[in-house]
């Protein structure tokens, strides 16, 4: 399986892809610290940024690097590996060099700009823990789509449609049936609520350790108020790490399944 | 030696494996002919694990492979379509998948030698002409010398110089002992090359014996003519 990723991880350094993908947040760091000096501002603005960018960028180049090495996969199922070693391997290859981008790119900038002498420094680690987490949801998920889907066109449609979903469409439906419910107390559906999408719980992760409250919103509040910041942290990391896992069980289950 | 047992396959709805019963001894040189789309191929991927059947089981030297993996370092296998990911050179192609395989060995250099394939080794995969990818997946298969070898048609897209070397290769192998698995539509090369003629029709074994069964069967002399007998009283 090492091998594997191995591959996969430098086959993705070489595309250009990736390095669009780095140059970008290159961008966007040395930008944003340009415009607000302040480094913890910057770190809430980038928030802002990451939260829905990173598992747009995680479901594109899953999807397609899953499409595009579908030869590759045929060619490696004929040798002595195990099914599981190479599905699971590529997966890893394309997140971890995702990750890589993402945290090599807006490092660079922040370490100019001195973050080792801020305050800011947990908070701004958090963001790339968290923007980690998000590159291998989305990037298991849109694996899973992949493989479910022989179909490109409608593997990349479902994959869009996922992202959309957890970033837009949520919140608005979520939004919905708190004014629609108002009169029932909706403590424990909207904890539940954000505990099912990666992307708010990332959010109230960070404005959580942030401790912004006018940010936080319904569900950041009631977070804070059933887990307080240290519990809600830990719980918030552990179920953001649940949603890692399952998909990649589903990667494996389906794997191990399909014919090629 | 291979034993596959009452195997059955189907995708979706169309049942392309309907109970294939076979032994392959080892050693022997299998011609695996068909109609398009008769389960050639299919059969090929379930002993390679790439297909999963639906029933039945496969034993390579009377162990089940049952989604095994390591059985696979014994089989060499040349797919029917290469598909190379493109960006790849062909050097690096062989480099990668010898690293993946954990094996040592160069005999890749006397094939590229054999098939001329020189002056590809620093060009792209998607650069090449299906007539020298098809070359190169030779390469891939032959260079591990595995004790068994499965080919999905390997002249296809070959020229007449290549083939003659891709005969005299398989026709060496054959010597060494190997067991061999050839699917085919050119009649005059699974003559020279194969010993056991199985003919697969809808999914199920029509006939399976050698060369000379076949023709004494169908009272026809030449090998072309008997398979055209045969593939006619399959379809009456």
């Amino acid at each position: 399986m090492i091998k594997i990723l191995k591959y996969s991880f430098f086959d993705l350094m070489r595309s250009r892809w990736s390095y669009v993908y780095f140059a970008f947040y290159l961008l966007l760091g040395f930008v944003l610290l340009f415009l607000n000096t302040d480094v913890s501002k910057a770190v809430i603005t980038l928030m802002n940024v990451v939260i829905i960018l990173v598992p747009l960028m995680g479901t594109l180049f899953g999807v397609m690097y899953y499409y595009n090495s579908k030869e590759f996969i045929e060619l490696l199922l004929a040798q002595p590996i195990k099914r599981t070693s190479i599905f699971i391997g590529q997966y890893l290859g394309v997140a971890t060099s995702l990750t890589f981008s993402l945290i090599v790119g807006l490092g660079i900038p922040f370490l100019v700009y001195g973050i080792f002498k801020s305050d800011a420094i947990l908070d701004f680690s958090l963001l790339l823990v968290t923007g980690g987490f998000l590159t291998f949801i989305f990037t298991a998920i849109s694996f899973y789509i992949g493989l479910s889907n022989e179909n490109k066109i409608k593997g990349f449609g479902y994959a869009i449609v996922f992202w959309l979903f957890m970033a837009v469409i949520y919140d608005g439906l979520f939004l919905i049936s708190l004014i629609v419910f108002e009169a029932y107390p909706l403590d424990t559906f909207s904890l539940f609520a954000s505990l099912a999408n990666p992307i708010d719980l990332s959010r109230i992760l960070i404005l959580l350790k942030l401790d912004i409250s006018a940010l936080m919103g319904y569900t950041g509040a009631i977070f804070q108020k059933f887990f307080g910041t240290q519990w809600g942290v830990v719980i918030a990391m552990g179920v953001l790490l649940l949603w890692v896992i399952v998909p990649v069980f589903l990667i494996r289950r389906k794997a191990l399944k399909k014919d090629f | 030696m291979i034993t596959i047992e009452n195997i059955h396959k189907s995708f979706g709805k169309i049942r392309v494996l309907k109970g294939i019963d076979l032994d392959i001894p080892k050693g022997s040189a299998v011609a695996i002919l068909g109609p398009n789309g008769s389960g050639k191929t299919t059969l090929m991927k379930s002993l390679l694990g790439m297909v999963v059947p639906d029933q039945g089981r496969i034993l390579l030297n009377n162990t089940t492979i049952d989604r095994g993996w390591k059985y696979r370092n014994g089989i060499d296998y040349l797919p029917q379509i290469a598909n190379f990911p493109n960006n790849l050179k062909v050097s690096e192609l062989l480099k990668m998948i010898k690293d993946i395989r954990g094996a040592k060995t160069d005999k890749e250099t006397y094939y590229i030698d054999l098939f001329s394939l020189h002056p590809f080794l620093n060009k792209k995969l998607g650069t090449l002409s299906g007539g020298t990818k098809q070359k190169v997946n030779l390469v891939l298969a032959f260079m591990f010398d595995s004790p068994i070898l499965i080919l999905d048609e390997p002249t296809s897209g070959l020229d007449p110089i290549s083939l003659l070397v891709l005969k005299d290769i398989i026709l060496g192998e054959k010597k060494k002992g190997k067991t061999l698995l050839i699917s085919s539509h050119i009649m005059n090369f699974v003559e020279k090359v194969c010993d056991t003629i199985l003919f697969i029709w809808e999914g199920t074994i029509y006939f399976n014996g050698s060369i000379t069964d076949l023709k004494k069967n169908t009272k026809k002399d030449d090998f072309e003519h008997a398979i055209a007998h045969l593939l006619k009283s399959a379809h009456d």
